[in-house]
């Protein structure tokens, strides 16, 4: 019985940390290279999970939702960049974190004006409805194994690309040193839309997959993007490699962390003391986890920059 | 024979395969000042980093009034009397001259941990901060904004800054860069002024200045130091002029 | 020196417009609404105040701000929901607690630097977020309801919402006279030296860590005593106090104000709530010449026209309020 909890748990927990790295990729990328820091990545989760809702709405299938979504998804991402970000490169931090908090406001506002404040729910697909039997015992819901193998497809993919493409290499020589790159002749600004795009599509296409499992609404990138921040600093800021475990690390820490904690803390403290504690650390574990890793390493386990 | 004030025992340092310091002895005597040159390239400034601390050595050790302060943060070694100018020219733009100088007045006189009363009223700072401009001929200029004193200005504001943290040794990394013919000779003047009551080591380009404020000059090529003496041996020295053939026709 | 001046007049017609609209309230007919809206802005005066400490003057972009309000906040409402009602007991508590919290989160996440520093403050305030919300002997997600407002050396006095504005502008008035002292002294001197060169600071004999964090408790002391303020005025505690959002109102409080000039947080405060309260209806007079439903519409999603005028003061209105005023007076 607890094997099976566990094996299930575990399962969620690589899930939950697959969607947080599709969201983190863009980020520490964007992070890295352009030394921007975009508090309105969260929102680019929200609004795909918002076109997958309304494209398979219209289309009456989740497949062509998601064919239609992630190119709007990407194209809104560019049309952002051409309006306000590429304006706030040279800005200091602080000013890219007040006016990307704005742009927050106005897109989770934005979203209501449109959809309303009531949550949309997703059907999950026909094919991937219903559960299969992994172990004994255990049964896993077939769309959660295919957020999963998607996760670790689109991972696979940008491992090649960031490691065997032209574009890949700029990007890496990007994050380590930027102004060596443009020195090099290469078009920067066009470096920075490609990524800024694509990191804007896999935030995109990390809020399509879970709109069927979660409830789409307002404000759902919030919570999300300051995860995806945990990882990247974990990680360290432009390593794709990093933002890959860590994102697992903080998925499985969270999720089993939330389903354990209680447990385990019986073993020193009596039943409904150790529930109450419990519950209190679990969701403060991945930020404990942090600030423990920074302490350790300021700069991550893994820093592009040296 | 009198003790070194600073000394150098096999300091190295090196970027992966690239030793730019590599195995430096030094020893700069009280009240000299020791002038080290070398080519471009030579690794000059990483070892002003290392005397200074603004970069850790590999190896070595660096010795200081009888101490060994190899592992002592830069603040560390300031309190101690190593007080250094920077190359490229570091100072604090929006506080006006006599407040850069005044802040490292502070640094040397009573806690700077007071929550009340204005230190920019306090006498003793400004005076103290206002002699030491006026030893480097900036006191006309104490209450403009340093960020508007003109390039030159601005290193003679550098050294009253180092001045006033009361320097045992004073470290100064090419004082004359990038300034003009007039400005520069207001440097060496004050420098000259300045010689034989405090320690300094001066890397300059400037060969000139060098050779007509240095006690002793010593080499420094590709990492390594090739010769120490006088400036009248150094320019006589075969190896010195082989390693500078063709880099510039100074010696 | 008379731009210097007459810049002191600032700071001063602040305080005396505070200090006379009560007179105005009782005469507009709706003076609790004034008064509670009014002392809102005094209590996120202080804490965008302590903000700026660290943010104007010491270069520190804390994230995570929004913790000293809970901080504060929370040591109401627990110690007021254990019987120890009196603000004589709970002011002290809250203050060590918040400077607790600042020396342990501020010793770790000044390790870090820039953006990094950044992250981790918000890190720590959203665990902070977190553990508020699993407080279920305290009302967990749902908050704590103060039974009332806290006693001050056994008197209710606070009950009366005239004294709780003096009491507010008390605190904005010895906040901002300690911080405006704080920063012209050694110890601000050295601060503002961090900000403007670090490695200067260190080369002239200084260790930028211990200031900035020193400066980092203060700050957080006193954004927890505004969250003291806070809880008294709502009388209702919750986790949404130290959501990360608020945090960035705060530090966008303290910009549109106009960082590093004290007065300037007072008064982006004071734009940002009023901005928040009025918007909606300054939209629905705007709208006349749309359909009800649009209209309606509009009003409602009042933030989506709020969002963009926030880009805008970052992207064209730099300096701030404050920034503005100074350039007024040199023309």
């Amino acid at each position: 019985m607890t094997a099976t909890f566990f094996a299930i748990q575990a399962l969620n927990g690589l899930q939950f940390g697959l969607i947080l790295f599709l969201i983190a990729a863009g980020l520490t990328l964007v992070f890295g290279v352009m030394d921007f820091i975009n508090l309105a990545h969260g929102v680019q989760y929200m609004v795909g999970a918002y076109l997958v809702a309304a494209f398979s709405a219209w289309t009456g299938s989740f497949g062509w939702g998601l064919i239609l979504a992630l190119p709007t998804a990407l194209a809104f991402g560019l049309l952002l960049e051409i309006l306000i970000f590429r304006h706030l490169y040279d800005r200091d931090h602080l000013d890219q974190v007040l006016a990307t908090f704005g742009v927050i406001l106005f897109l989770n506002q934005g979203v209501k004006f449109v959809w309303g404040a009531a949550p949309l729910s997703v059907p999950v697909p026909e094919i991937l409805s219903g559960s299969v039997v992994i172990m004994d015992g255990l049964l896993y819901p077939v769309y959660r194994i295919a957020i999963i193998a998607a996760g670790l497809l689109v991972a696979a993919l940008l491992y090649v690309v960031v490691s065997h493409t032209r574009v890949g290499m700029l990007v890496r020589a990007g994050a380590s040193n930027a102004p060596m790159v443009s020195a090099l002749g290469v078009n920067i600004r066009r470096l920075f839309m490609i990524v800024f795009g694509f990191g804007a599509m896999l935030a995109g296409f990390a809020g399509a997959m879970v709109a069927p499992i979660l409830s789409v609404q307002p404000g759902m990138g919030d919570n999300i993007l300051i995860l995806a921040f945990v990882v990247i600093v974990i990680g360290g800021i432009g390593s794709i490699r990093g933002a890959f475990l860590a994102a697992l690390l903080i998925g499985l820490v969270d999720t089993l962390g939330r389903s354990f904690a209680p447990n385990l803390l019986r073993l020193v403290l009596d039943p409904s003391a150790a529930s109450q504690t419990g519950r209190a650390l679990a969701p403060m574990l991945i930020y404990i986890f942090m600030a423990a890793v920074l302490f350790f390493r300021p700069s991550g386990l893994f820093p592009a920059k040296r | 024979m009198t003790e070194p004030l600073l000394e150098l025992r096999g300091l190295r340092k090196a970027y992966g395969a690239i030793v730019v310091t590599d195995d430096v002895n030094l020893s700069v005597l009280p009240g000299e000042l020791h002038a080290i040159i070398g080519p471009n390239g030579a690794g000059k400034t990483t070892l002003i980093h290392q005397i200074s601390g603004t970069l850790s050595s590999d190896s070595g050790r660096v010795l200081f009034d009888g101490e060994d302060i190899t592992h002592l943060p830069m603040h560390g070694r300031v309190l101690r009397g190593l007080a250094r100018s920077f190359q490229i020219t570091s100072i604090l733009p929006a506080f006006s001259a006599l407040e850069n100088v005044a802040l490292a007045v502070q640094a040397r006189s009573g806690s700077s941990f007071r929550f009340f009363g204005d230190a920019a009223q306090e006498k003793a700072l400004n005076e103290a901060a206002m002699e030491y401009l006026s030893m480097v001929g900036l006191a006309p200029r104490a209450r403009v904004a340093a960020g508007l004193l003109s390039h030159g200005e601005k290193r003679q504001l550098e050294l009253a800054v180092g001045l006033a943290t009361q320097p045992k040794l004073l470290l100064l990394d090419e004082p004359l860069a990038g300034t003009g013919h007039e400005e520069s000779l207001r440097v060496v003047e004050t420098l000259q002024r300045l010689k034989g009551r405090i320690t300094i080591v001066l890397i300059e380009h400037d060969m000139d200045a060098v050779f007509s404020l240095a006690d002793r000059v010593s080499v420094l090529v590709y990492g390594r130091v090739i010769a120490t003496d006088s400036p009248e041996s150094i320019r006589a020295n075969e190896e010195v002029r082989a390693a500078y053939l063709g880099e510039e026709e100074v010696v | 020196m008379p731009t210097a001046a007459r810049l002191d007049l600032v700071p001063v017609a602040i305080f005396a417009v505070f200090a006379a609209a009560p007179f105005l309230a009782s005469a507009s007919g709706a003076e609790g609404y004034v008064l509670s809206l009014l002392t809102r802005v005094m209590i996120f005066g202080i804490a965008a105040m302590a903000l700026d400490l660290i943010l104007g003057y010491g270069a520190l972009v804390s994230f995570g701000h929004a913790a000293f309000f809970g901080i504060g906040a929370y040591a109401v409402g627990i110690l007021a929901s254990h019987g120890v009602e009196d603000a004589l007991v709970q002011v002290p508590v809250a203050l060590a607690a918040s400077a607790f919290f600042a020396a342990v989160t501020g010793a770790i996440s000044l390790r870090t630097k820039g953006v990094y520093f950044i992250m981790i403050t918000l890190a720590f305030a959203q665990m902070l977020y977190f553990l508020a919300s699993s407080l279920a002997a305290y009302g967990g997600d749902d908050g704590l309801t103060l039974p009332a407002r806290s006693l001050v050396a056994g008197s209710d006095f606070l009950e009366n919402d005239y004294a709780l504005y003096g009491a507010t502008l008390a605190c904005l008035l010895g906040a901002y006279i300690l911080l405006r002292a704080v920063v012209a002294s050694r110890f601000g001197r050295v601060l503002r030296g961090t900000k403007e060169n670090i490695t200067r600071m260190e080369a002239i004999g200084f260790q930028p860590f211990s200031f900035q964090l020193t400066a980092y408790v203060i700050s957080g002391m006193i954004a927890g005593l505004a969250g003291c303020l806070l809880a008294n005025q709502a009388e209702f505690v919750s986790p949404a106090f130290m959501t990360w959002q608020r945090s960035g109102e705060l530090i966008f409080m303290v910009v549109l104000g106009g960082l590093g000039s004290l007065h300037g947080a007072i008064i982006g405060a004071a734009a940002f709530l009023l901005m928040e309260e009025f918007l909606p209806e300054i939209l629905h007079a705007a709208g006349f010449f749309l359909n009800d439903d649009l209209r309606w519409r509009l009003t409602e999603n009042w933030q989506m026209v709020f969002g963009p005028i926030l880009i805008l003061i970052v992207l064209f209105a730099r300096g701030g309020i404050v920034g503005l005023l100074r350039r007024g007076h040199h023309d």
